[in-house]
């Protein structure tokens, strides 16, 4: 059986990596069944669209037209519209609605079409519920003051009033009078566009509960869990702290709505997993059903990971037939699929919102999910689970402490308890530590007192931490009260921060306990050096020359415990004396099985999770002789750090394992493919902080860790991993030091003499005034290392200076501020393979808009398509330099400016970049492999390779054929010593690859949508083509940049890009668009002959272009940012204007200038083509 | 206070005392429902037995006034990881702790309980012990202590007196207000409150015997059915049970839940063994082998029907564990009779099988036309 999957496309909030993660399980399931695989996927970042995952791969736009396009060439006998989320689903219900399936007989497996419909639609969903009995919130649709007046007696108070066709909701609230009811009504009514209003039962403080179900074909039915959420009803489950199982439920409370859950799925008739979502009262047996997502979710990924259980790879198996009893437990390949997971540990997963980087975005937290990632946390215990989650979240606070709360008056914090937002945990933890009682809080939050009275018990350890410190010591034994910290789930920085220890006095008991152990028999020489010191300091000039050696191995016990004098000499300095205690009650965790079954029946899986318990399971794992490697992922899903180094992390895995080596991965991302139970040898469910890898690396004795592809996250503790004994494969830490520190990256380069735009990292505004003036404005100000952009700002005066310094100071307190050089020119990035000796350069990107928009947020093409053979060749070379330079092994991005034909760098990272998978996929080379080649000491001589530029050639012989690396297509290496004498001829390309990138400003109120230095994407998408023009129209189909109905292309651009648009406007209407434009443009085009509509700007009256755009006159929108901050307000509102109401909205002229280029292409779509991935890299069918 | 649990190989967990202070004796076994302590703390068929619960966070929404399955609290001991000291249900009356204290069951937290089921799983079910005070002397007292499986627990866990359970819960025998059609006859043998609730919610009365009742003397209320109650111990020490059963046989339609499973299997000549360590959990799947569906169960037991010992005895094995293939249903077509060994009545655990309820009130019905 050939079957199709349609993949759920760029990752946007709401419909992340977790898709990939099913898919990915599900193709690998449908294969193990026989059935043959076509996938269409336009996300390149994912594991699923590699080559190998299904037998035919197309990475191409997610939309009715090119789906029927590939079930017209593959002829699938069958469609599983279940596992792409919302994008999936929808567009398989199109393809059936449209009569496409049934023309070309694909039948749809898994849950009926009819069924999905009946869950999807609010109405009949709501009929079916009433049919079998089951409860929904009631609710009304009111038009008229009359009929809200007749509501008015029987509405339950409290009720929600939200008016329908308003943009962003405005106008909604909570009535919990009549009167309440007839103010707030009135008001929407007049508010929505339809004069329409929907009034629902309130169910704000109920519990929410969620239960993942199972049914096959046969009609058997089973939970895989459920899960609690912290936040009560009013926050989007995807939005809420959750815990798994359920902590306060009875067992008849628990399977009352378990039972009620498998009523539903059978009721509908799903096959496959779905999700059910209910309010529950926390005062009665009393329930609604409030949701039921029809398909694998969010939410099912998430239940995967906390219990085991395979739920994507067991629905793909349903949806073809199978049933329940015939399908294997993986996990504990004694048991069927048809049982219903126990647990014995707890779970907390904690969303990670965007929020750093939007500041100006609305945090409040309600039924509109605004998290982009999540990390999940597994512990025995609900307290340690929390702490284990809040580390891994890697944001400001990495404990229930928050300055910010702690500074709020009595009333602010009650609202802030009172109010959701992405920092409530803190408000309630600050609550908690004023001394407001439980119920006072439970109150003001509707929090279940289970969860506050955890958190109190949290706040107690801290208190008497500080206590500790307040009274140097005395108030209790300290040894004790670390040890209890410890089994608690605080790490050692919150405790040694908690005892206010100087990093100083830290570092002191660090390298004399090292010191001693690395003397280890020569302990006495130890002692005798040290007894003669009186004081502290002396002891310390003794211990830091035995100290200065170079580092020690890891293990031996960091708890050993010091010399007497130490200790006595310590206790003459709290601090000191409170860093020894710490030290010295160090707990080693023990590691736990996920097993699916609470211990029942004998695993193998080798999914574990840390936890302070007497036995471990870690260790019963049969000998295995491999060397140890560690990959460290890349966390939680944010803005700038996405799945693209999940995909990589995966890939180093599989490329460690080839080799021979035992790769171990360690990542807290319950979304992801890394995180998948049979991925690596053994998976560490741990947060990706110093001391939860250390632990792990005490058990499991690693030869040393890969950091280069789990994004900042890992690369951010290279040097400390290494400083505390566990060697970094590849890249040494000094050289990502060297690319990251400002002063040794410039010496680096002009010792080089690779150009960079003149520049210095300053401390001070007046440093930072003084280096403007110097290099001349405009001037690009960001904070040094951070990731993706932040606080990044291009100044184009003084005052603005004086401004944005603070705002790049605070984004990385205590780090150096960039001043440069602002270079607008076109940008271009490369990504190469390093042995350290030899690089190469698998292809050049060049970027579609200019400088000043952030690499993750600009269109990229593959290869460069205006770069001159000169600067292409300066780009090669510096390349080349530079990793030799670094003593790069592994994955080196370095991005790049080019004005006036010379090619400046901006930036070097010495880790995988985002565009590594995008990169990978089209130029065919496997860049991940042959990087964790050469990280662990292989050269890329003896891999086939050599220093250069690698160039498709579907003419070329193969070289590669029986090498262990093989690139996926023909081509060859323009060698690195033919640009030094200036041979090498870069060839006309055989394919062109654009990337763009996805935003997700729909569900994120506030957030300005305009293009600047600092990312915003949240997904990225790829459009592959035999000409530019086609590859362009596909990336912009597929990135959401599309003519909505047939009505104006309005143009409003500043002053500089009025030339363009000129031009734009001009080419449009040849092909036969209509344009409008607002004041200055439109006068700008009547000028130069060109006719166009004249739409009034806000301030200039009414109607205006708000209203034009309101009225569905709109098709597409070009508004270009303003320097001037007037125009830009207004600007910014128009913008927002287009996200809500699905217009797409150009805003930056490079991006409209190539969207006229695909124009012909958009009005004769044919002229793509529509090809599996790997046809592309043979070249255009007869030649080009 | 710190309490250890010690098993009979001598191994000794140490840990924090939890309810009363004392030492405690009886079979070690793990149950891995994540929830439903309380019911389990008082299901008789745990008399005998410390109970080990694998979720280790308990007491979570506290012991409340309704979900008791019988009077008293019947494991000998309960062995859990971290137990809640300040529950959170709206039905929840105390914690855990008090609970247990003041109904005297020694009990103990703190302890790897992972480990521990991972060790009964792999060396089976042991005898051990729960002290607050030193684990010599507790292990002095279990090696002088009767082995699980030469104790008869079904006499100290039945009803002493005869009793009914109608439409206001338990009621004297002749307290029938006629409201409810049928009447159906009880062997309790260590019954859950639970089977009689779900029985009166489909409208039938039960009319509860002490497990020494005779068959004539339960055949002279003549009831419309019978039910053969789970309980404890090793069913192949019930003779006269057994022996009641056997000519019960074919006079009223016979239902069998657990133990009442193994004494039917037993009355047509069946036999009986001992599980490595049992089924006890809210998770068990169980497939009907005539629909060929798959049913999660709820389960409490340690032993099981030797499949190979009803071969031309009549009866028809209809249902099997999906996991190790064990008999969890029997059918006796000639007698009327049918039995299940797993918990219909959940409490806790899954409401899968509550239609056992209704389809046995039917064939009272037929039985009657």
């Amino acid at each position: 059986m050939k079957v199709l999957v349609i993949g759920s496309g760029p990752i946007v909030i709401g419909q992340a990596a977790e898709f990939d993660y099913a898919g990915t399980q599900a193709c690998k399931s449908l294969r193990e069944e026989g059935c043959e695989v076509v996938l269409i996927n336009s996300n390149p970042a994912t594991i699923m669209t590699d080559q190998g995952m299904a037998d035919a791969l197309y990475i191409e736009p997610l939309t009715v037209e090119f789906c029927e396009r590939v079930i017209r060439r593959e002829k699938p006998d069958a469609l599983l519209p279940t596992l792409g989320g919302q994008t999936g689903l929808n567009l398989a219900t199109a393809l059936a609605d449209r009569g496409i399936l049934q023309e070309h007989g694909v039948r749809l497996l898994g849950t009926p079409l009819d069924s999905i419909r009946k869950a999807e639609d609010r109405e009949s969903f709501r009929e079916l519920m009433r049919e079998i009995k089951e409860p929904v919130p009631e609710s009304w649709i009111i038009t008229s003051r009359r009929e809200l007046k007749d509501l008015l007696e029987i509405a339950p108070y409290p009720c929600i009033i939200r008016p329908a066709y308003t943009l962003g909701g405005t106008g909604g609230g909570i009535a919990r009078t009549p009167e309440e009811l007839w103010e707030i009504g009135l008001k929407g009514l007049a508010l929505s566009m339809r004069s329409q209003i929907m009034v629902e039962r309130s169910l704000l403080g109920w519990k929410e509960i969620e239960y993942e179900v199972m049914r096959d074909s046969a009609g058997n039915c089973i939970t895989v869990c459920n899960m609690e959420n912290l936040d009560p009803m009013g926050v989007h489950t995807g939005d809420s702290i959750v815990v798994a199982p359920s902590q306060t439920l009875s067992d008849i409370e628990y399977h009352m709505l378990r039972t009620a859950s498998l009523k539903i799925i059978r009721a509908l008739g799903i096959e496959g997993g779905c999700n059910v979502q209910l309010a529950v009262n926390p005062d009665g047996f009393d329930y609604y059903i409030i949701e039921v997502n029809p398909r694998v979710s969010r939410s099912s990924a998430l239940a995967s990971k906390a219990t085991g259980y395979p739920i994507a790879r067991v629905a793909a198996k349903i949806a073809i037939g199978k049933t329940l009893d015939e399908i294997d437990n993986q996990v504990t390949g004694t048991t069927k699929a048809c049982f219903e997971p126990a647990l014995d540990y707890c779970v907390v997963k904690i969303p990670r919102w965007p929020f750093d980087k939007f500041a100006s975005g609305d945090r409040t937290l309600f039924t509109q999910m605004k998290a982009t990632g999540e990390v999940m946390a597994i512990d025995r215990t609900f307290e340690s689970a929390l702490m284990k989650a809040l580390r891994g979240l890697e944001i400001k606070h990495r404990d229930l402490r928050h300055p910010g709360m702690a500074a709020l008056t009595d009333e602010e914090l009650a609202r802030a308890i009172a109010h959701p937002t992405d920092e409530r945990l803190w408000a309630l933890a600050e609550g908690l530590r004023r001394g407001w009682s439980v119920e006072r809080v439970r109150d003001l939050s509707r929090v279940d007192p289970w969860f506050l009275r955890a958190i109190t018990k949290l706040l107690a350890i801290e208190r008497r931490l500080q206590l500790s410190a307040e009274s140097g010591g005395v108030s209790e034994d300290l040894g004790k009260l670390v040890h209890e910290a410890f089994l608690m789930g605080f790490p050692s920085p919150t405790i040694l921060s908690m005892l206010q220890v100087p990093a100083s006095d830290l570092e002191l008991v660090q390298k004399a306990i090292r010191a001693q152990q690395r003397l280890g028999s020569d302990h006495e020489a130890f002692v005798t050096a040290v007894e003669a010191s009186d004081t502290l300091e002396q002891f310390v000039r003794e211990v830091e020359e035995y100290a200065e050696q170079p580092a020690l191995p890891l293990g031996g016990g960091s708890g050993t415990v010091l010399d007497g004098k130490l200790e006595r000499l310590a206790a003459q300095r709290y601090g000191t004396r409170a860093a020894l205690e710490v030290e010295r009650q160090k707990v080693m965790p023990v590691f736990k099985m996920v097993d699916t079954c609470a211990g029942e029946f004998e695993s193998a899986t080798p999914y574990y999770y840390g936890t302070f318990e007497q036995e471990d399971d870690a260790k019963l794992r049969p000998t295995d002789t491999r060397p140890t490697v560690f990959v460290l992922g890349s966390g939680p899903i944010r803005i700038g750090q996405g799945i693209e180094f999940d995909y990589s992390c995966v890939h180093c895995v599989w490329a460690l394992q080839k080799m021979g080596y035992r790769a171990i991965l360690i990542n807290n991302n319950p979304e992801t493919v890394s995180t998948d139970f049979d991925t690596s040898d053994s998976l560490y469910f741990e947060p990706v902080t110093l001391e939860d890898v250390l632990d792990v690396a005490a058990h499991e004795n690693p030869i040393g860790a890969v950091v280069q592809f789990g994004g900042q996250t890992a690369i951010n503790l290279a040097t400390k991993l290494e400083r505390a004994g566990l060697p970094v494969l590849g890249t040494p830490p000094s050289a990502i030091d060297q690319a990251e520190d400002r002063d040794l990256f410039e010496r680096l380069l002009s010792d080089l003499g690779v150009p960079k735009p003149a520049g210095r990292a300053v401390r001070s505004l007046e440093e930072a005034i003084r280096v403007a003036r110097e290099v001349g404005y405009p001037v690009l100000v960001r904070p040094s290392f951070v990731l993706g952009g932040r606080a990044m700002e291009i100044v184009y005066s003084e005052d603005q200076l004086r401004l944005f310094y603070r705002e790049a100071e605070d984004a990385n307190p205590g780090q150096p501020v960039l001043v440069d050089q602002y270079i607008l020119g076109t940008e271009a990035e490369v990504d190469v393979v390093s042995d350290g000796t030899d690089t190469l350069v698998p292809g050049i990107m060049e970027h579609i808009e200019r400088a000043g928009v952030h690499s993750g947020d600009s269109m990229a093409v593959y290869p460069a398509v205006s770069l001159s053979q000169d600067v292409q060749r300066q780009m090669v070379l510096a390349a080349c330099k530079i990793a030799r330079a670094l003593g790069v092994r592994g994955v080196m991005n370095i991005q790049f400016v080019i004005r006036d034909g010379r090619a400046y760098v901006l930036e070097v990272n010495p880790r995988a970049s985002r565009t590594v998978p995008y990169l990978s996929k089209v130029t065919g080379i496997p860049m991940v492999d042959l990087a964790t080649r050469c990280i662990m000491g292989s050269k890329l001589a003896d891999l086939g390779y050599r220093s250069g530029l690698w160039v498709i050639d579907p003419s070329e012989e193969d070289r590669f054929a029986g090498t262990p690396c093989q690139p996926a297509c023909r081509g060859r290496i323009l060698p690195e010593e033919d640009f030094v004498s200036g041979a090498a001829v870069v060839p006309e390309p055989i394919l062109y690859a654009v990337k763009a990138p996805v935003f997700s400003f729909q569900k994120l109120a506030k957030v300005e949508p305009s293009l600047g230095p600092e990312m915003k994407s949240t997904g990225e998408i790829l459009g592959t083509d035999f000409t530019f023009e086609a590859a362009l129209y596909k990336a912009m189909v597929a990135s959401g940049i599309t003519f909505k109905g047939d009505g104006y292309v309005l143009l409003s651009v500043q002053d500089p890009d009025k030339p363009a648009a000129i031009d734009i406007a001009r080419e449009m209407i040849a092909q036969g668009f209509r344009i409008a434009a607002t004041g200055g443009t439109h006068d700008a085009l009547r000028e130069a002959g060109i006719p166009s509509h004249w739409v009034m700007k806000i301030h200039e009256g009414q109607p205006n272009l708000l209203d034009f755009i309101r009225e569905g006159q709109v098709s597409l929108m070009v508004n270009t940012p303003s320097a001037d901050a007037k125009a830009e307000a207004e600007g910014a509102r128009i913008r927002r204007a287009c996200i809500e109401t699905g217009i797409a909205c150009v805003t930056s002229i490079d991006t409209a200038k190539a969207l006229v280029r695909a124009l012909r292409v958009f009005c004769n779509p044919e002229a793509s083509s529509c090809l599996r991935m790997e046809q592309y890299l043979v070249g255009r069918p007869g030649g080009a | 206070m710190k309490a250890y649990l010690v098993l009979s190989d001598g191994t000794v967990y140490e840990g924090e005392s939890l309810g009363a202070e004392g030492l405690t004796t009886g079979e070690v076994v793990f149950n891995t429902g994540m929830t439903g302590y309380q019911e389990i703390l008082t299901d008789p068929s745990y008399a005998g037995q410390i109970v080990l619960l694998t979720y280790p966070l308990i007491g979570n929404y506290g012991i409340n006034d309704d979900d008791f399955e019988s009077d008293s609290l019947k494991p000998t001991g309960l062995i859990v990881r971290d137990a809640c000291e300040s529950p959170s249900n709206w039905r929840s009356r105390k914690a855990l702790h008090p609970f247990l204290k003041e109904r005297g069951l020694v009990a103990i937290q703190g302890v790897d309980t992972r480990a521990i089921t991972k060790r009964i799983r792999s060396a089976g079910v042991t005898m051990g012990a729960i002290t607050t005070g030193s684990p010599e002397e507790a292990l002095d007292v279990l090696r002088r202590t009767k082995d699980y499986g030469e104790t008869d627990f079904v006499y100290s866990v039945t009803t002493p007196q005869p009793y009914a359970w109608g439409r206001s819960g338990k009621e004297a025998l002749d307290e029938d207000d006629g409201s409810f059609p049928r009447r159906l006859a009880v062997i309790d043998c260590g019954l859950k409150y639970n089977i009689l609730r779900r029985f009166a919610a489909v409208g039938c009365r039960s009319l509860v015997f002490p497990a020494t009742v005779n068959a004539d003397e339960l055949l002279a209320h003549d009831p419309d059915g019978i039910l053969l109650s789970p309980g404890p111990g090793d069913p192949a020490r019930l003779g006269p049970i057994v022996e009641t059963v056997r000519s019960l046989l074919g006079k009223r339609p016979i239902f069998g839940i657990c133990l009442g499973n193994q004494l039917l299997c037993q009355a047509i000549g069946g036999r009986t063994f001992k599980l490595k360590f049992g089924h006890r959990g809210s998770n068990h799947p169980v497939k009907d082998l005539r629909r060929g569906t798959v049913t999660i169960t709820s389960q409490n037991h340690g032993y099981a029907v030797d499949p190979d010992s009803l071969a031309g005895t009549g009866a028809v094995v209809t249902q099997i564990n999906v996991n190790d293939g064990t008999v969890e249903g029997i059918e006796i077509p000639d007698a009327m009779a049918s039995s299940i060994q797993y918990h219909p009545e959940a409490a806790p655990g899954p409401w899968d099988s509550r239609p056992y309820f209704v389809e046995f009130v039917e064939r009272m019905g037929e039985f009657r036309r």
